[in-house]
């Protein structure tokens, strides 16, 4: 019997490494307990702006979304209601860093891109939880907490990732 | 660390970010704010509308003292009115929950006895739900 083989291109392993990156944040987040379910700080999401930046939106999503898949398995969530609401939020951001990312790169830097997906993560996990799992309009006292944390972690997030960019920049710049 | 450091040297915050991150941070600020405003006020009612069966009975402005006497499909209820205030106070249902519920005082707030198929729904000026279901 011939073994099976898939052919990987180089870009497969980069988005095997990079994920793994999200992945092993994701890992450390989990074990941070929270005030308040919901309210992460969502430090995976560094990886896939720093990915953003650099290679572009393609990447971007593709470790994003392996990110929530497997970081789901590890952590014993695979279609959980957990892993429902991780994956919606990850679309919604997404979606919105898709159409973030086509702003001007003069005014808006990492720490916009980052905010605005924080909004959307946020975004899209509520409106999963208000159709889904608590179908009650209660929900929407939550609202403006969780749009508070998503801000706070979002500012900090993008300060993070413009950091580690401006690094690569200099390096880069320095021939290193 | 970083958010230390930034803490450290509020400048370099400011360096760090541009003109439409500022935007977008002022921008949230204000929404979240009006978030706030619009989902976390507690109006206080001004008015009741109790319920028999599907049919809306009656609505009773709050600014008064009043005990209401009601007939639902178990037997007889009360609901008091008091000081911009309402409760069930009497009912002939099993569980009681209705009349443990207590006084309720704010807009959107609802009393429901199932067995008896009584409600009341407190009313402000304007309203916070289109309609709930259970």
């Amino acid at each position: 019997m011939k073994p099976i083989q898939i052919k990987t291109t180089a870009d497969d392993h980069r988005i095997a490494k990079l994920a793994a990156f999200a992945i092993a944040l994701h890992m450390v987040e989990a074990v941070i307990p929270s005030p308040l379910p919901g309210v992460k700080p969502g430090i995976a999401n560094i990886v896939t702006l720093y990915v953003l930046y650099q290679y572009g939106y393609n990447t971007a999503a593709w470790v994003s979304i392996l990110r929530v898949f497997a970081s789901s398995l590890l952590l014993g969530q695979f279609l959980s209601p957990t892993f429902v609401l991780s994956l919606s939020g990850a679309m919604f951001s997404l979606g919105i860093l898709w159409l973030a990312f086509k702003l001007p790169k003069k005014y808006f830097g990492p720490v916009s891109l980052s905010i605005l997906a924080a909004f959307a993560h946020i975004a899209g996990q509520l409106i999963m939880v208000r159709l889904w799992l608590i179908p009650h309009a209660g929900v929407a006292y939550l609202v403006p907490f969780f749009a508070l944390a998503a801000l706070f972690f979002g500012l900090v997030n993008g300060l993070i990732t413009s950091r580690l960019l401006a690094n690569d920049w200099r390096k880069i710049a320095n021939n290193e | 660390m970083l958010v230390l450091n930034f803490l450290r040297y509020p400048k370099r915050l400011i360096n760090e970010l541009l003109i439409g991150d500022w935007l977008i941070i002022i921008l949230s600020l204000v929404g979240i704010f009006y978030l706030f405003q619009s989902l976390w006020t507690n109006e206080h009612a001004a008015r009741v509308q109790i319920s028999v069966g599907n049919k809306i009975y009656a609505t009773y402005s709050l600014n008064q003292q009043r005990d209401i006497h009601l007939h639902g499909k178990l037997g007889d209820a009360v609901i008091s009115i008091s000081q911009g205030k309402a409760r069930f106070s009497q009912s002939p249902c099993n569980t009681q929950y209705c009349v443990h519920q207590g006084w309720l005082s704010h807009a959107g707030q609802v009393a429901i006895c199932l067995p008896n198929q009584i409600s009341l729904e407190l009313l402000g000026e304007r309203k916070l739900y289109d309609s709930l279901n259970y």
